[in-house]
């Protein structure tokens, strides 16, 4: 029994043991040594974060390709150079990505909702329903946080996450988990490179604004006091905050829908608060910018499209030479725009800061004259933005518009802009109703004369902006309305004596919406004028393309230059345009905003790609977050901006007049904000409640 | 029916973790996450499967035919122990990708006193080969229910407010008693 007992279980063990060392023959599975390697320079802590099932899973990546020496989220530079040691790669310096909360609204949630467990976020909203209003975005449970392996995310003051970006490893746990896709994981040179989606999280504020600044997010930013947060957000989408913060007349606020309540939050006080509040403090804030690429690339133009363009190529690495016509950058920021908006100490010191991070500039150099697209090919820049601005005046085309003392808006402002005499007279007449017309008028009257501004149109039919048609008024510019010159009156000597003009009255909307003017005949009458200053609309001077008479790039029926819309690619491949050039006059925000947009497709082009822009780019309002009313949303006063100098002084100085937010008043103003997402928005705690500024944070 | 009588019985009535008390150790270690407890639970069912049918067949044609049933026990250990290693290389081999989704659970089953308990069972109860296949493959069943039924339960227990001493295993072997008291309910409805 004895020796049956041990000679069957000897057996069993032989034969065991024989099917092992046979199975490990037959079966064995060659390792590349590399994996080992590999797996011990990773940095070991099995996170997952590469999407590999732990470094084991990521060395076997690595080596069968399917992975870069960058694989390891958390090891770093370090880390990957070890890695392309052994595997014999060339290693380049990557990108710092950190996970980027946007969590605002999220994606469609339904779409993209995975169930992953009863502790997830969607869970917990059911089981116990959640203390936020907002039917989307953030449900504020902290599956993300219990997600980060790494202590990166924690819930902030207003129960979203919050990210330490010295912590974050770019593992991409946090993301994977969130069921509301409020959380990205980004690098620098794509969130500059990306267009707003119809799939992003889009506040109203957000799809209005031509330069796709993330409103929401930097005020929500200034209302935790993290000012610098608030003004890289801005930068991820212009480069003037300064500037924009005093002369952008604001069509984010026209579709805020806190003005269904009361009125909007004043959206362009803030952002002109957290600018001033980096230039008060004296020193820059740094600007971060993509490791170098050699890439050369042509800005012709210095005005903010160029500025713009300039700017964001140099953060995406590359490196661009700004040529302008002009002895200093700014164009119409410069030459247009009157000090008493836009200090030119403002301006320097803000267009100083662009410059700084390594753009060259060579000034005074004429498109067309000094240099062509070809000398610029020869030269060695691989790729051109042409932004020259719209400078061109049109004309009355009335009589004797050639009399001395006649000239154009911007003229003038150029020449006061130059520190130039300007030749102005005593009786100045400005014909026209836009904001070059209006900046020409205070400007005239800050020199001492009488000054009546002449439109075709109503008040109500101006484009001007409301504060600026209210502010010269003040100032004490007359307005004559619905009249329209129909003849300049010369003396001897060819100088302007009196301008004609007839009677106008309104008669059927035209293309734009505006009520056409109608001539009443025989109401001619004449004004005495010693001056008259036209700002009836600018137009590119396209001149400077052609050579030998032959254009190579393509004009459109307006008069400006033809380019794809959503990457600003002309005809020639390597030539982008945009700002005034492209679309005509416009606003800065907009020239701020086509100079990201070339400077993004410029970016895909020296990369080797075609430019391209998403399928589901947002191009107009998305009508369906457009609300008619928000309730449950109390009432809380609008700050007011304070005015540096008063009124009666106004006239006699070019000093700025507009001053900025303090802190306490653009606290509360951040705290009007109704942190709008896709189709939500932050209701008061209780209908009709006030707002006191303690209890700002805990409605957010 | 006797079959489908035979399943129920192995998943419900008899379920080998909170009827049987056995494989209590990987029950609490892996119950923490209704992930893990999904892959030890599959692995489980498909280990036990095979670990029965080749020790029905050793007990069938070695043991018995020998009278040497008081070898069971260890024969049986032995045959487990060498079979899990003949399958992670086998997997490792063939299918690559089911190898690495069970990961680290194919070592521990070794280990795991429930396949042999299985495995024991079946010898115990007189089952025929195809009987002990499905008992077998039904008893698996019956872990990966267990498993991930205190898989979910711990997970929001997590999210609850516990005193501090009870969090962890201790609240966890709590409520795999209150589910086993929970089970005795199926008792008489099958054997």
């Amino acid at each position: 029994m004895i020796t049956a007992s041990v000679l069957i279980l000897l057996g069993i063990g032989f034969t065991a043991a024989v099917i092992l060392a046979v199975a490990s023959k037959l079966l064995y599975v060659y390792e590349d040594p590399r994996i080992a390697q590999v797996e011990g320079v990773l940095a070991g802590a099995n996170c997952g974060g590469c999407g590999f099932p732990g470094c084991a899973g990521a060395a076997q990546g690595v080596v069968d390709g399917k992975a870069g020496a960058t694989v390891c989220v958390i090891g770093g530079d370090a880390v990957a150079e070890k890695v392309a040691a052994i595997m014999g790669l060339e290693f380049a310096s990557m990108e710092k990505q950190i996970a980027f909360v946007d969590c605002t609204g999220g994606f469609r949630a339904e779409e993209v909702y995975r169930y992953a467990g009863v502790k997830d976020c969607r869970a917990q909203h059911m089981l116990y329903s959640g203390s936020k209003m907002c039917p989307e975005g953030c449900l504020g449970y902290g599956t993300c946080v219990t997600a980060c392996q790494f202590g990166a995310i924690e819930m902030g003051p207003n129960g979203y996450p919050v990210v330490d970006p010295n912590l974050c490893t770019a593992c991409g746990g946090c993301e994977q988990v969130c069921p509301r896709g409020v959380i990205t994981i980004w690098g620098m040179s794509a969130r500059i490179t990306h267009l707003n989606l119809e799939t992003d999280c889009l506040a109203p504020c957000r799809q209005r604004c031509p330069g796709q600044i993330n409103i929401p997010r930097y005020i929500e930013q200034v209302s935790r006091g993290d000012y610098a947060g608030a003004l890289e957000t801005i930068r991820e989408r212009i480069p003037m905050p300064l500037s924009i913060g005093r002369v952008c007349p604001h069509p984010c606020e026209g579709v805020c829908r806190r003005g269904h309540v009361d009125e909007p939050v004043g959206i362009n006080m803030i952002k002109r608060f957290a600018a001033d509040w980096e230039m008060n403090s004296g020193t820059r804030l740094p600007i971060p910018c993509a490791p170098d690429t050699g890439r050369k690339v042509a800005v012709v133009g210095g005005g903010p499209a160029g500025l713009s363009c300039a700017f964001f190529l140099r953060r995406l690495g590359h490196s661009p030479t700004i040529f302008e016509s002009m002895p200093k950058l700014g164009g119409q920021l410069r030459y247009g725009i009157p000090e008493y908006r836009l200090p030119k100490t403002v301006l320097d010191w803000e267009i100083q800061g662009i410059l700084d991070l390594g753009i060259d500039v060579r000034s005074e150099q004429f498109f067309g004259k000094d240099f062509t697209l070809d000398t610029l090919r020869e030269e060695g820049f691989e790729a051109v933005f042409l932004g020259i601005g719209a400078w061109m005046n049109l004309n009355l085309r009335i009589d004797n518009e050639d009399a001395e003392g006649v000239s154009t808006g911007t003229e003038f402002l150029t020449k006061v802009g130059l520190g130039m005499e300007s030749g102005i007279g005593k009786k100045v007449v400005v014909v026209g109703g836009g904001n070059t017309a209006i900046d020409a008028a205070r400007t005239s009257v800050r020199l001492g004369a009488d000054v009546t501004l002449m439109y075709r149109r109503t008040r109500d039919e101006m484009p001007a902006n409301i504060e600026e048609i209210v502010g010269a008024e003040e100032e004490g510019v007359k307005y004559l309305f619905l009249a329209a010159p129909t003849r300049i009156v010369k003396d001897g000597d060819g100088r302007v004596t009196h301008i004609e003009h007839i009677r106008m009255k309104l008669g059927a909307p035209d293309q734009s919406g505006r009520r056409s003017p109608i001539p009443v005949e025989g109401s001619e009458t004449l004004m005495e004028a010693d001056t008259v200053y036209t700002a009836i609309g600018q137009k590119p001077e396209l001149s400077c393309l052609y050579e030998n008479g032959v254009c190579q790039l393509e004009e459109t029926r307006w008069r400006t230059l033809a380019a794809d819309p959503d990457t600003l690619q002309t005809a020639m491949p390597h030539v982008f345009t945009g700002g005034d050039m492209h679309t005509g006059p416009a606003l800065v925000i907009t020239a701020l905003g086509e100079g990201r947009k070339a400077a993004r497709s410029i970016h895909q082009y020296l990369n080797g790609e075609t430019p391209h822009a998403a399928e589901r780019t947002q191009r107009d309002l998305l009508p369906y977050t457009m609300f008619t009313d928000v309730p449950d949303v109390g009432y809380r006063e609008r700050s007011e901006m304070p005015h540096l100098i008063e009124c009666d002084e106004r006239s006699c100085t070019f000093g700025e007049i507009e001053g900025a937010l303090d802190e306490v008043q653009a606290k509360h103003e951040t705290c009007r904000c109704l942190r709008c997402g896709l189709t939500c928005y932050n209701r008061d705690m209780a209908e009709g409640q006030e707002c006191a500024s303690g209890d700002c944070v805990k409605n957010q | 029916m006797d079959y489908f009588v035979l399943v129920i019985a192995a998943i419900f009535v008899n379920n080998i973790v909170l009827a049987q008390y056995l494989g209590n150790c990987p029950f609490i270690g892996t119950s923490k996450d209704s992930g893990v407890a999904l892959g030890m639970g599959l692995a489980v069912v498909f280990v036990a499967t095979l670990a029965a049918v080749i020790t029905w067949c050793v007990q069938e044609y070695l043991l018995a035919p020998n009278d040497l049933d008081y070898l069971q026990t260890i024969a049986f250990i032995l045959v487990i122990a060498a079979l899990v290693q003949f399958v992670e290389m086998f997997l490792k081999k063939a299918i690559p990708p089911l190898y690495k989704s069970l990961g680290i659970f194919l070592p521990l089953i070794t280990t795991n006193c429930a396949v042999l308990g299985i495995a024991i069972i079946c010898q115990r109860e007189e089952f025929g080969l195809f009987e002990t296949f499905l008992f077998s493959m039904a008893s698996g069943a019956g872990f990966l229910l267990a498993l991930v039924l205190l898989a979910g339960i711990r997970e929001r227990l997590d999210l609850s407010r516990v005193p501090m001493a009870m969090r962890g295993t201790p609240l966890g072997l709590v409520m795999a008693g209150l589910m086993s008291l929970a089970f005795f309910a199926f008792k008489g409805m099958a054997s």
